[in-house]
């Protein structure tokens, strides 16, 4: 209350003693702005000190950001408590808190990309892309057998899985009239989305071991082990593209004496094609990265291989997890390595994540009549 | 009812060659999906029992254990424990951004933003696991060192300090960074649905934007909200290559989590000895799989079933 009547008098006794109603107990516009740039400053002062005074190894710019956000995120909420009362002052504090949230989120982002990149460009040169590891020890070699496996592999799973998935989605959606089938496809579904990675490479395994004895690895295990992660992918996103297809198009197609499986050929799928195609794309990156299941169906080598159904095969992930657990006597080289098959792998999946959001803007359907 | 006017019979389409072969072969496909489901379940049942019911002693991974339980128990623990830690960090801090980005950042920047946080869910868990080896463990190590110094006599900090930072809290990190993107990216679509009038009614009544998040948003998300946690619950608990990367483990049970004797995880465990398991040790590891699919189940059931049962109730749809 006290604060309220000296408040009150200071305006009354301002020059023009006329107050603004609704700027008044505010702050003004400028004031977080003001105070945020005075606390990062102090802040950045500090830890600049603290590293002319060798006390910490270098500037810590992450240090410097992060205490000046926590400084603001004080000062804004005594500044605030103090002229507009608890209410605002709390507000105040939360927009502070979940900005640093967001900022929060974005360190291990630029951390992580800067790094490969970093690291990752000594070695990404043209001996990386056309040599295998083939009795290369120490340093050189290349990850050619890793690129073809991973190429392979991703392929032949996707292969597998889109006429699966996208047949499934086109029972759930055009077939199915809500009967015993379709909710256990649908419960199903759900359950094999959340199949731990390596669960599935076990169950590639244990199929081929039965057949073929035990200790075998099959690049084809390893794709079928793709297969069973992307499927479900495939269902729910194509399941999605085909139900926003306007029935009116079905009914318009069925009252011209189209029979149903052309309807849903001619009709159907082109108008949900760029959808589809998305979905799949962005399958084929979550898979494309998956390093567990292939370490267990079709395990690790150091050679060119080829052929699906004969022995080992490399796979990308594979040959950045191996170069980093299994380093030889040149250990750099192998962290060289490994870094440039990370940054190989990020480029691909960025492209396709990128290809798919570049076709479902341009080839969706056209809105409007 | 039995006064009903007769209805016209129906008229039944023709059934053509081509319509009897589509359908057949959606049909199949669905059916398809099932018998892999039970053919994995039943796979993984069948290598997985000789490791139960076979003498421990014929099985060299199970050396220093009496049987298959004393050796999964601490591995399940280690599961459970690390992906707890990460879903402490992660929760609230997706619960920030994913606020930030549904009501706070300008409408313009909004989906932008929104797309750079999805990145994070692009990137491939071995690339995590080299970058929280290499570059988050050596970064951290000096604060786990603090943390230690200063509060060690919290039973979570105490121990001898790690001198690599390679912990299951370093591991949690990264865990935790593998699942915000995901646990983010539902409840901003929660977030985003909550009734414009709710919101609007709250701030004409004179409330501060939190306070208008307090009263409508949050609680319209709740049950959003433990769904997208228990989704991300079971990403973490199958997160293999990361944890297997940078977790220095020793198979104890222990609560402190800066040490350098950490329990490991079942997915970790398995990626590290498979590829020198032989004979009946490959069952072992089945077995141990067998269990994380079980876990995982559970957890990935109770969030579709508070999904459901939110689309029930909720006047949203």
């Amino acid at each position: 209350m006290t604060t309220t009547q000296t408040r009150t008098d200071a305006a009354h006794s301002s020059g023009n003693g006329l107050e603004n109603a609704y700027a008044h107990g505010r702050l003004g516009r400028r004031v977080p702005w003001l105070v945020l740039g005075a606390t990062m400053l102090l802040s950045i002062v500090a830890f600049a000190l603290l590293a002319a005074a060798g006390s910490t190894d270098g500037f810590n710019i992450v240090g410097a950001i992060m205490v000046g956000a926590l400084g603001y995120g004080v000062v804004i909420f005594i500044t605030s408590l103090l002229v507009e009362g608890m209410r605002q002052a709390k507000d105040r504090l939360v927009t502070a808190l979940v900005t640093t949230a967001f900022i929060i989120a974005l360190l291990p982002l630029i951390s992580l990309l800067y790094t490969v990149v970093v690291n990752g460009l000594p070695r990404f040169d043209v001996e990386f892309f056309t040599w295998s590891m083939r009795s290369v020890v120490g340093e050189g070699g290349g990850a050619v057998h890793a690129i073809v496996g991973t190429l392979l592999m991703t392929l032949t799973a996707a292969v597998i899985s889109v006429p699966i998935g996208l047949m499934t989605s086109i029972y759930l959606v055009e077939y199915s009239r809500g009967g015993p089938l379709s909710r256990a496809i649908n419960f199903f579904v759900d359950v094999m989305t959340g199949i731990p990675s390596i669960v599935a490479g076990l169950f590639a395994y244990a199929v081929f071991a039965l057949i073929f004895g035990p200790g075998i690895r099959l690049g084809i295990a390893g794709a079928i082990a793709l297969a069973v992660l992307m499927i479900p992918v495939v269902v729910r996103s194509s399941e999605d593209m085909l139900k926003l297809v306007p029935n009116e198009l079905r009914e318009a197609s069925y009252a011209l004496g189209v029979p149903k499986w052309l309807t849903v050929l001619k009709i159907v799928l082109p108008t949900a094609m760029a959808g589809i195609t998305t979905g799949v794309m962005l399958a084929i990156a979550r898979v494309i990265g998956e390093s567990a299941p292939l370490l267990v169906a079709a395990g690790f080598t150091a050679n060119l291989n080829y052929d699906l159904f004969d022995g080992r095969m490399q796979s990308l992930p594979l040959f950045v997890y191996n170069s980093y657990i299994a380093q030889g006597t040149d250990a750099q080289a192998y962290l060289d390595r490994a870094w440039a098959g990370a940054l190989t792998l990020i480029l691909i999946v960025m492209a396709l994540n990128l290809l798919a959001r570049l076709i479902a803007k341009i080839f969706s359907p056209k809105k409007g009549r | 009812m039995t006064s009903a006017p007769a209805r016209p019979a129906r008229i039944t389409a023709k059934k053509r060659l081509g319509d009897r072969l589509f359908s057949g072969g959606a049909t199949t496909a669905g059916a398809l999906i099932l018998a892999m489901l039970a053919a994995v379940a039943s796979f993984l049942v069948l290598q997985g029992v000789p490791a139960v019911t076979a003498d421990p002693r014929d099985m060299s991974i199970l050396a220093g254990h009496e049987n298959f339980w004393t050796y999964v128990w601490p591995l399940i623990f280690g599961t459970l424990w690390s992906a707890a830690l990460a879903l402490l960090m992660a929760v609230p801090l997706s619960i920030g951004i994913a606020l930030f980005i549904s009501h706070y950042a300008p409408r313009r920047i909004a989906q932008g933003l929104g797309y750079i946080i999805d990145l994070l869910a692009a990137v491939p868990s071995v690339v995590f696991g080299l970058w929280g080896a290499n570059t988050l463990a050596p970064a951290v190590q000096p604060f786990y060192t603090w943390l230690n110094d200063n509060l060690g006599w919290f039973p979570l900090f105490s121990g001898q300090v790690s001198g690599t930072g390679r912990t299951i809290l370093t591991a949690s990190i990264v865990l935790a960074v593998m699942v915000l993107p995901i646990i983010t990216a539902l409840c901003r679509e929660i977030f985003m649905q909550t009734p414009v009038l709710h919101e609007e009614a709250a701030l004409a009544l004179g409330a501060t934007r939190w306070e208008m998040i307090r009263m409508t948003v949050l609680p319209f998300g709740r049950s959003g909200i433990i769904s997208a946690t228990m989704l991300g619950l079971g990403r973490a608990l199958g997160e293999t290559m990361a944890v297997a990367m940078v977790l220095s483990s020793a198979g104890v049970v222990t609560f402190q989590v800066l040490t350098s004797t950490n329990p490991s995880t079942i997915a970790a465990n398995i990626a590290l000895s498979f590829p020198e398991a032989y004979g009946l040790n490959v069952n072992v590891l089945i077995a141990t799989g067998l269990m994380l699919f079980a876990i995982t189940l559970v957890v990935n059931s109770i969030a579709r079933w508070v999904v459901n049962r939110r689309k029930e109730f909720s006047g949203a749809n």
